[in-house]
């Protein structure tokens, strides 16, 4: 019985520690894709308001926002951002594999993994239908 | 310009606090606000809501982790169903008439919003006669939180899991057809169906819903649907008041929670019912 929960806190401190350090990949994430949002915000603002593409345009194929990223144009660094913003759930899903790994949680290691592949699918599907 | 921009981060400000603190995307507010006061075409309301979404999901959950109000595993879990109910309901979209959807699913948040008012006059937040459910047991579903209205550690748990692991097909299902409604469904599975306390369903919803949203959100981005001019000032309001909003929602005693969340749910339920009844 001590035994057992002697084991439990130790699996429990582990556990608070993975969790910090996803909360903190997490925050990065966000943090990042907000940086980037408002950074081509700014540069929308200073360009008085001209996205860099024709009105009513912004690119929206990944050749196109990055060349537009490069040469500094307020759309396209606003799409990156809006894009790094969409990844972050999927980058909790990816965390959390990890972290039901440290924690030796096979079946939710399974589950979560299983989220990620139906993510993959519906990616897929989206793009095709 | 600039106005257009404020008005955004304004809206977005508002629509994260309130969706941070009830556990829903903030399509309600955001989707009135961009077609009938700035006369945005539907198309891209949904493609800025889609963002507001992720937006919100994103924002109360860096803040939510580290105090560990929303229980992981229920999210993954209940993700499968969410997600698979979202696949199905693209590859029915023209087969599926929405109307029954919309009646079906209106009159679940109808009664969600019912049951959610015996609950508030009954005046018991945690169940504590609820059994231990073996499929819970077996699935760790069952959690605890340090409320910080009441000052104390909430143990609770988790019944009926089959039935709210259905509900959530149903609602992946409805919101992947309907675009509607992704996080109402998510906490009334949670709250009403599974008997999981307010704030961890709430917490719970806002996490999943974000990883829901992600999926299709990559279409909208690359059809041209997600306007960066009305999309980005909009997240950003929405990442601040998402922050603001969970670190509110755990102060606020689960009861005020659920008296805003109460006309939310049976407005969002009837403007539903409306739908189907007028033929979606």
């Amino acid at each position: 019985m001590d035994d057992q929960s002697h084991q439990n806190s130790a699996t429990e401190n582990e556990m608070e520690h993975i969790e910090i350090i996803i909360g903190r990949i997490l925050q990065i994430g966000v943090i990042i894709a907000a940086i980037v949002m408002l950074f081509g915000l700014i540069l929308l603002l200073i360009n008085g308001g001209n996205g860099g593409y024709p009105v009513g345009h912004q690119p929206t194929t990944i050749s196109s926002i990055l060349s537009g990223t490069v040469a500094l144009k307020p759309y396209a660094v606003m799409m990156v951002g809006m894009f790094c913003l969409i990844m972050t759930p999927v980058l909790r899903v990816v965390v959390s594999i990890y972290a039901f790994y440290k924690e030796h949680d096979t079946l939710y290691v399974w589950i979560t993994s299983i989220v990620l592949v139906i993510l993959c699918i519906s990616f897929v599907i989206g793009h095709t239908v | 310009m600039i106005q257009t921009m404020l008005i955004m981060m304004a809206v977005g400000l508002f629509a994260g606090i309130a969706g941070a603190i009830l556990g829903l995307g903030g399509g309600i507010i955001i989707t009135p606000v961009l077609t009938l006061m700035m006369g945005l075409d539907i198309k891209y309301a949904i493609g800025a809501s889609i963002i507001a979404v992720i937006a919100t999901s994103s924002g109360s959950t860096i803040a939510y982790l580290r105090d560990e109000v929303l229980n992981l595993r229920v999210a993954m879990f209940l993700e499968i169903a969410t997600t698979i109910g979202g696949i199905s309901g693209a590859l029915l979209t023209g087969i599926l008439n929405p109307k029954y959807l919309y009646l079906l699913f209106g009159a679940l948040l109808v009664f969600s919003g019912w049951n959610m008012w015996r609950k508030l006059r009954r005046g018991q937040e945690v169940m504590t006669n609820v059994k231990p459910d073996r499929i819970a047991t077996k699935l760790k579903l069952n959690g605890s939180y340090f409320d910080k209205s009441e000052f104390k550690r909430v143990d609770y748990q988790v019944e009926d899991v089959p039935q709210g692991f259905l509900v959530m097909l149903g609602a992946g299902l409805a919101s992947g057809m309907l675009g509607i409604g992704s996080g109402a469904f998510k906490v009334t599975a949670m709250d009403t169906f599974m008997k999981m306390p307010l704030k961890p369903s709430s917490a719970t919803s806002n996490l999943m819903m974000g990883v829901t949203a992600a999926a299709s959100a990559t279409v909208y981005f690359f059809n041209g649907s997600i306007l960066p001019n009305i999309a980005v000032p909009l997240a950003l309001g929405i990442l601040v008041g998402a922050v603001i909003g969970s670190r509110v929602m755990q102060v606020l005693p689960a009861r005020v929670i659920r008296m805003i969340f109460i006309p939310v749910i049976l407005f969002i339920g009837l403007q539903m019912l409306y739908k189907g009844i007028i033929g979606g």
